[in-house]
């Protein structure tokens, strides 16, 4: 969709907001509407749907939220920005809830706004190019070497299936073994790269200034022992795609590196003077909470928002357990062939306990495992002796015989009490809880906690 | 051929050499003749005590009248300048319109450090570029080298060049032939409904 099919429509009563809202985006090249309030929003879009809403909270009749509401029940499609000028937690909560795709508290620095707008953009044509999987389930799904029938992480892979077919950069989030190398070569492989090189880097294990030189190469005598020039992985992936794993462990400084060449699509050798042009697409991953770096200073906020164009998190295997028998046939066949020991199964017993594993190392764990066992196992089954697992090693506790408590109960009271302790402020209890915003918000969704009168969070209760 | 007329109209006098790169700048890309003056008034009612910044918006309606027949004003100035939904603009133009305004408030750090002044220059003439570009109906542009690339940092600033991309040229060229659009007394954004 091109910048003028984007159609922007500012909902504000304030008419200097709206003139230097619109006189800012209007020079993008957006189609730009202006609304003074609600109900004139709302008529609007009965005569030709909006594609993107920048909507007030304070207005006078229809306030901010009740637009937002009556436009996601009516154009799901639409994205709404909520924008407010002091931001309270009740107000982001149920901004959220109701379909939000973010708020932003004005008034807003130059280059978030502007991001923050691709971002839509680029999501938008994602949501308006994906088939909306509500049809019933297939009985195995395969996305090149992914395998699921997790509702969850099928989505994802739609998600992941529809942007491969985009040119955005992609970051991939998710905990160490969930697949993320696996993802990104399967974005790869879907899109129109696929046929030129893909390049993989782990960010993690290297010093900064070999890194540096492995990204961008170097230039014959840039120093001690450069004895010929070469070319980084940014020239090597010319024309295809270069994925940074661990991307969340790069220093400050190749961090401003990295935001150079995504902005201006050029490199320079170490110790060259001449910059290349490259086309490349970046896909990064990270099993960090890069929101909450970028909040402590560590990662820099521009860089966070050039990655997190497309973000397609992986989750871990404990949450998608029926996966684990499709999984198992899959990995047993590929071991099978690779170590040259045919086996068949897995024995009941063993099914269970690898069906009661907490997997924190994810499916590269349970491939381990399972190519343990092969290894001192003898014949075509696999026995639950052969695992080196036991029913009680990795499983969750937290609930005694004394106290039984489903590890959500016990997830929601902590969550209730890191917010009052925080007086509110969900950025600070992210913090303290070490998960990101989004995520906090979306769990004070999950179990509908609310602030009461006297400012404590308690469950809401149904309506 | 119309002229530029390039205002300066800040607290303290500008460096010689600031205004004159600006002007060479302008110049060179839009091919207009450029006149530059040292303003004595300034817009009193631009400064906004609460944000402790100016307006640029009620610069530009200030500069619009203060062309002395030039067909294009661009003012300059050391004011912090903010629009009333961002905490702060390098500059501001009319769209299609006749006037532009461009700061150095946010375009580095005290001209005294060494190599700071020359950097500031040369940003200065990036955005009075852009600015300008955007009274002669251009938009911003994908290409991040081209002087019209979106710059809402400094590194953007950094990364762009003074001069106008091949597209941007043509547009501007391709633009001027359609009759110059800065005849119209208020600028009207084609975009808003």
């Amino acid at each position: 969709m091109s910048k003028k099919n984007t159609r922007i429509l500012i909902v504000d009563d304030e008419e200097i907001i709206r003139e230097s809202l619109s006189g800012w985006l209007g020079k993008d090249g957006y189609t730009i509407g202006t609304a003074p309030d609600g109900l004139t929003a709302l008529k609007l879009m009965e005569e030709h749907p909006w594609t993107i809403l920048l909507v007030d909270l304070k207005m006078p009749g229809i306030d901010g939220l009740e637009v937002l509401k009556r436009v996601k029940e009516r154009w799901s499609d639409t994205a709404v920005l909520i924008m407010t000028a002091y931001a309270t937690v009740d107000t982001a909560v149920n901004a959220m809830k109701a379909g939000a795709f973010d708020y932003v508290v004005k008034p807003f620095d130059p280059e978030e706004v502007s991001l923050v707008v691709e971002k839509i953009v680029a999501q938008q044509a994602l949501v308006r190019e994906n088939v909306i999987l509500r049809k019933a389930l297939k009985k195995e799904y395969r996305f090149h070497d992914l395998v699921t029938k997790s509702p969850a992480l099928l989505a994802t892979l739609e998600l992941a299936k529809t942007a491969a077919r985009s040119a955005s950069t992609v970051l991939v989030l998710g905990e160490s073994g969930t697949g993320k190398e696996l993802l990104a070569r399967a974005i790869h492989a879907e899109s129109p790269r696929n046929g030129k090189p893909f390049v993989a880097m782990s960010c993690a294990a290297l010093t900064e200034t070999l890194l540096e030189s492995e990204l961008f190469g170097y230039e014959k005598g840039a120093f001690t022992g450069a004895n010929a020039r070469r070319e980084g992985k940014f020239e090597a992936a010319s024309g295809g795609t270069l994925f940074l794993d661990e991307i969340g462990d790069i220093s400050p400084k190749l961090q401003l590196d990295l935001l150079r060449v995504l902005e201006e699509r050029r490199v320079t050798r170490v110790g060259g003077t001449e910059s290349l042009a490259v086309d490349v697409r970046i896909i990064a991953a990270t099993n960090r909470d890069l929101r909450r770096a970028v909040e402590e200073g560590r990662f820099r906020q521009d860089l966070f928002y050039r990655l997190n164009v497309i973000t397609i998190t992986l989750i871990p295997l404990r949450d998608r357990k029926e996966d684990i028998p499709l999984l198992v046939d899959r990995l047993l066949e590929q071991l099978s062939s690779e170590l040259k020991r045919p086996v068949e199964r897995v024995s009941p017993e063993a099914m269970a306990i690898l069906l009661a594993h907490t997997w924190p190392g994810n499916v590269r764990e349970l491939r381990n495992v399972l190519e343990r066992a092969i290894v001192v196992s003898e014949g075509p089954v696999l026995e639950a002796r052969h695992l080196g697992l036991n029913l009680q090693e990795g499983s969750a506790s937290g609930a005694t015989p004394e106290h039984p408590a489903s590890l959500e109960e016990i997830e929601r009271q902590y969550i209730g009490s890191v917010l009052r302790q925080s007086g509110g402020n969900v950025t600070q209890a992210a913090r303290i809880l070490d998960i990101d915003r989004v995520t906090l918000y979306a769990k004070i969704r999950k179990y509908g906690l609310k602030r009461a009168e006297d400012g404590e969070f308690e469950p809401a209760t149904p309506a | 051929m119309s002229e530029v007329l390039l205002l300066w109209f800040g607290q303290k006098r500008p460096a010689a050499d600031l205004l004159e790169g600006v002007r060479r700048s302008v110049e060179r890309e839009f091919d207009r003749a450029v006149r530059v003056g040292l303003s004595p008034e300034r817009p009193e009612d631009a400064f906004d005590a609460r944000r402790g910044q100016h307006s640029s918006t009620r610069i530009l309606a200030w500069l619009k009248d203060r062309h002395e027949g030039a067909h294009r004003v661009l003012g300059v100035t050391d004011a912090d300048l903010f629009i009333p939904i961002l905490t702060f603009v390098f500059g501001e133009a009319q769209l299609s319109g006749r006037a532009a305004v461009v700061s150095t408030a946010r375009l580095g750090d005290t001209p005294l450090i060494p190599g700071e002044a020359a950097r500031i220059a040369l940003r200065l003439q990036k955005e009075a570029v852009h600015e300008l570009g955007h009274t002669f109906g251009l938009l911003h542009c994908a290409d991040a080298r081209c002087a019209m690339a979106r710059s809402p940092s400094l590194r953007h600033v950094d990364a762009k060049s003074p001069v106008l991309c091949r597209a941007c040229r043509a547009r501007t060229r391709e633009l001027s032939e359609n009759g110059d659009v800065h005849e119209q007394e208020e600028h009207a954004n084609p975009d808003r409904r």
